[in-house]
């Protein structure tokens, strides 16, 4: 019972994804877009500033210590 | 060792948010407004049965497809500029952010990936009844994720409901409710959503029109923009009942920006709304003798920007100039502080930071260093009780050891609780700290000024479009009227240009906060070279109009070959 409603949930998505026309190229389209997004501007373009640091400890220091130099 | 922060860094990392902000918002918008669209036509189908409305609505949600594709996970970008570019910032707000976008996160994702296949895999084989509501969830989905997103940005420009925690250096969450339902957060998503719709119903319109023009699929045109023309004329109303009170909020939270919005130096009891105006370019200083306005007609209400601002006529308006100088009656009673109390309140603020740090690293170093020599003078002790059979000496030499740390540990303790106290008496003026003269208070005028009269006036104009075309199209008359329609074909860029501005507004508007009155962009911003930030602005500029030219491509083609009804 249970496995022919995954079954019918399966085959809906799959049969949709049969049937596009436009939204092939669409997919495609998010797919380069997401790969772009993450593999290239990510990794390459914007790492996490504060993960050059190891812990939440140092993080904290460093950022207080950039909030009251900041001020002088 | 610490470099003074590069204006051009600033001004770059901004230019690069906003240009993202911009290129995000297009496709936001139209989300938000043609999902609505296209399920009021699929309830029409529902209700009737006509297949005309059951293609009808296909077509739109074709292409509420594409913008949707095209725009999918663009906000993304935004949020990986907050963890480079704008690091400080991201630590400081970490908790607060994280719960709503985390929802939005889950929730999105949820809603989307479910309801938005049935949308558009699911016709013929899901109920009628499923299927519309399964429409109506996509676009509810998409509104809510919205909500999360400017209750994060409300929250920046009113913070609200959190508590700064100077060990982890964090505001952190006190009232999840006050953040949420914080009366400018509330306001922004009415108005900002309402302004969406709008955009969407402008789309409808003009695509539509863009066929009467063509002369083809006119009664797919003609019923569209019956529905469009409807939607439009409502969202105007409400977004502008909305408008004004994000402006009454701006009055009550952030009265330097409704300053800027009016190009208004000097305030006064009773103060006119400027309809148009030119500013004068002379005016370099807020305080020189130069006029504000080369030329201005006000609105012909008298005393409008009072009534708008706090809902009484009479009621006093701050200028720049006021702001600054303090000095002036609130509207809670309270006497305003001038800049330069505040700048030292805020120093105060930043300077009891500075000690409340010193005295918890001296307590924990403090306390490390009694703790062994504590262990050193126990063995001691033990040692010399085990040669005297009578341990009284030993017990006189603990209470001496713990007396003689007691003393210093009082010390940093009552260090710890004042610096504290300092902290969070001053903690309302903590940005001002960072500021090195008042006039940098004062954000970029022109450019809030001007954004504001566009949005206004284009929401004024796009009131009276879609009255008349609700007359004309209800009268059967809209098919012979080419101008109109050559109007509603223009007016979608205008409309878009409206909600643009909207943010304009909202956002220069607030410099030089990222916080407001919290904390301004210069501490805010990460210390990168500015050469880094310019050269992501360039490869987004060029990812963008290459996202963009393909959505137009997809989009116009799809449009060229229309929703293909017999229309007989
Ligand atoms: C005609 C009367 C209107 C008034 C009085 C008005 C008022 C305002 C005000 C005061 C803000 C700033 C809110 C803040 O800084 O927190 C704002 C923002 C905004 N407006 Fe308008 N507006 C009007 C029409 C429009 C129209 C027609 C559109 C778009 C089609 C629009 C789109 C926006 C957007 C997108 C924002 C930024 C988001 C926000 O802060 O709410 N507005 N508006």
């Amino acid at each position: 019972m249970k496995t022919s409603v995954l079954k019918r949930i399966l085959s809906f998505y799959v049969e949709g994804f049969r049937s596009m026309t436009i939204g092939k190229t669409l997919w495609l389209i998010i797919l380069v877009k997401l790969f772009v997004m993450f593999v290239f501007l990510k990794f390459f373009f914007f790492p996490s500033y504060l993960g050059k640091f190891d812990n939440a400890a140092e993080k904290q220091k460093y950022v207080s210590n950039e909030l009251i130099q900041r001020a002088k | 060792m610490i470099a003074e922060i590069d204006i051009s860094l600033i001004d770059w990392s901004r230019a690069q948010f906003a240009l993202t902000a911009f290129y995000h918002w297009l496709f936001v918008p139209l989300t938000l407004g043609l999902g609505i669209v296209q399920a009021v036509m699929e309830t029409i189908y529902y209700k009737t049965g006509d297949e005309f409305w059951k293609k009808t609505a296909k077509f739109w949600m074709k292409l509420f497809g594409i913008n949707f594709a095209i725009g999918v996970a663009t906000g993304l970008i935004l949020e990986f500029e907050f963890g480079t570019n704008w690091s400080n910032y991201s630590w400081f707000v970490g908790d607060i952010f994280g719960a709503p976008l985390a929802i939005e996160g889950v929730v999105a994702f949820f809603m989307e990936a479910t309801f938005i296949a049935v949308m558009f895999f699911g016709w013929n084989k899901v109920s009628k009844g499923f299927h519309l509501a399964s429409t109506w969830l996509t676009i509810l989905g998409a509104t809510i994720s919205a909500f999360w997103i400017l209750v994060a940005n409300g929250w920046m420009q009113y913070p609200t409901g959190m508590g700064f925690n100077p060990d982890t250096v964090r505001n952190e969450m006190e009232s999840f409710w006050a953040v949420a339902f914080s009366p400018v957060a509330i306001n922004k998503f009415f108005h900002t959503v309402l302004s969406g719709w709008i955009i969407g119903a402008m789309f409808v319109a003009g695509i539509s029109s863009w066929y009467l023009l063509r002369k083809r699929e006119i009664k797919f045109a003609l019923s569209s923009i019956k529905v469009a023309v409807v939607f439009g004329l409502i969202a105007c109303l409400l977004s502008i009942w909305t408008g004004d009170g994000s402006a009454s909020q701006v009055a009550k939270r952030q009265p330097m920006k409704l300053a800027a919005m009016e190009g208004l130096y000097e305030g006064d009891n009773g103060v006119n709304l400027v309809g148009i105006g030119i500013l004068n370019p002379s005016k370099k200083e807020y305080n020189d003798n130069e006029k504000a306005f080369l030329f201005k007609i006000d609105v012909p209400i008298p005393k409008l920007l009072s009534y708008l601002a706090f809902g009484k006529f009479n009621e006093y308006v701050p200028g720049i100039k006021n702001i600054l100088e303090g000095g002036y009656k609130q509207p809670d009673g309270a006497i305003a502080l001038s800049a330069e109390e505040k700048i030292a309140r805020g120093k105060l603020a930043i300077d009891a930071l500075s000690e409340y740090k010193k005295a918890k690293a001296d307590s924990a170093l403090y306390a490390n260093k009694a703790d062994s020599i504590k262990i050193v003078l126990a063995a001691e002790i033990e040692n010399y009780a085990e040669t005297v059979s009578d341990d009284t000496g030993a017990t006189s030499q603990a209470l001496t050891a713990d007396e003689l740390f007691s003393g210093k540990t009082a010390e940093i303790q009552t260090k710890i609780v004042n610096s504290r106290k300092q902290l969070d008496d001053n903690f309302d003026y903590f940005g001002y700290g960072y500021i090195k003269e008042p006039k940098d208070l004062i954000p970029p005028l022109s450019l809030t000024f001007y954004a504001f009269r566009v949005m206004v006036i284009l929401g004024g104009f796009l009131l009276l479009l879609f009255a008349l075309a609700t007359y004309l199209s209800y009268k059967n008359k809209f098919e012979t009227k080419r101008w109109l329609q050559w109007t509603c074909l223009i007016s979608i860029f205008l409309a878009i240009f409206a909600g643009q501005a909207g943010w304009v507004v909202a956002e220069v508007g607030r410099q030089p906060w990222a916080i407001q009155d919290i904390l301004p962009t210069s501490a805010a911003i990460s210390k990168l070279s500015t050469s880094s930030v310019q050269l992501t602005f360039f490869i987004f500029l060029a990812l963008f109009t290459i996202l963009l030219i393909a959505e137009l491509k997809i989009l116009t083609s799809a449009i060229k070959k229309g929703p293909q009804i017999n229309e007989q």
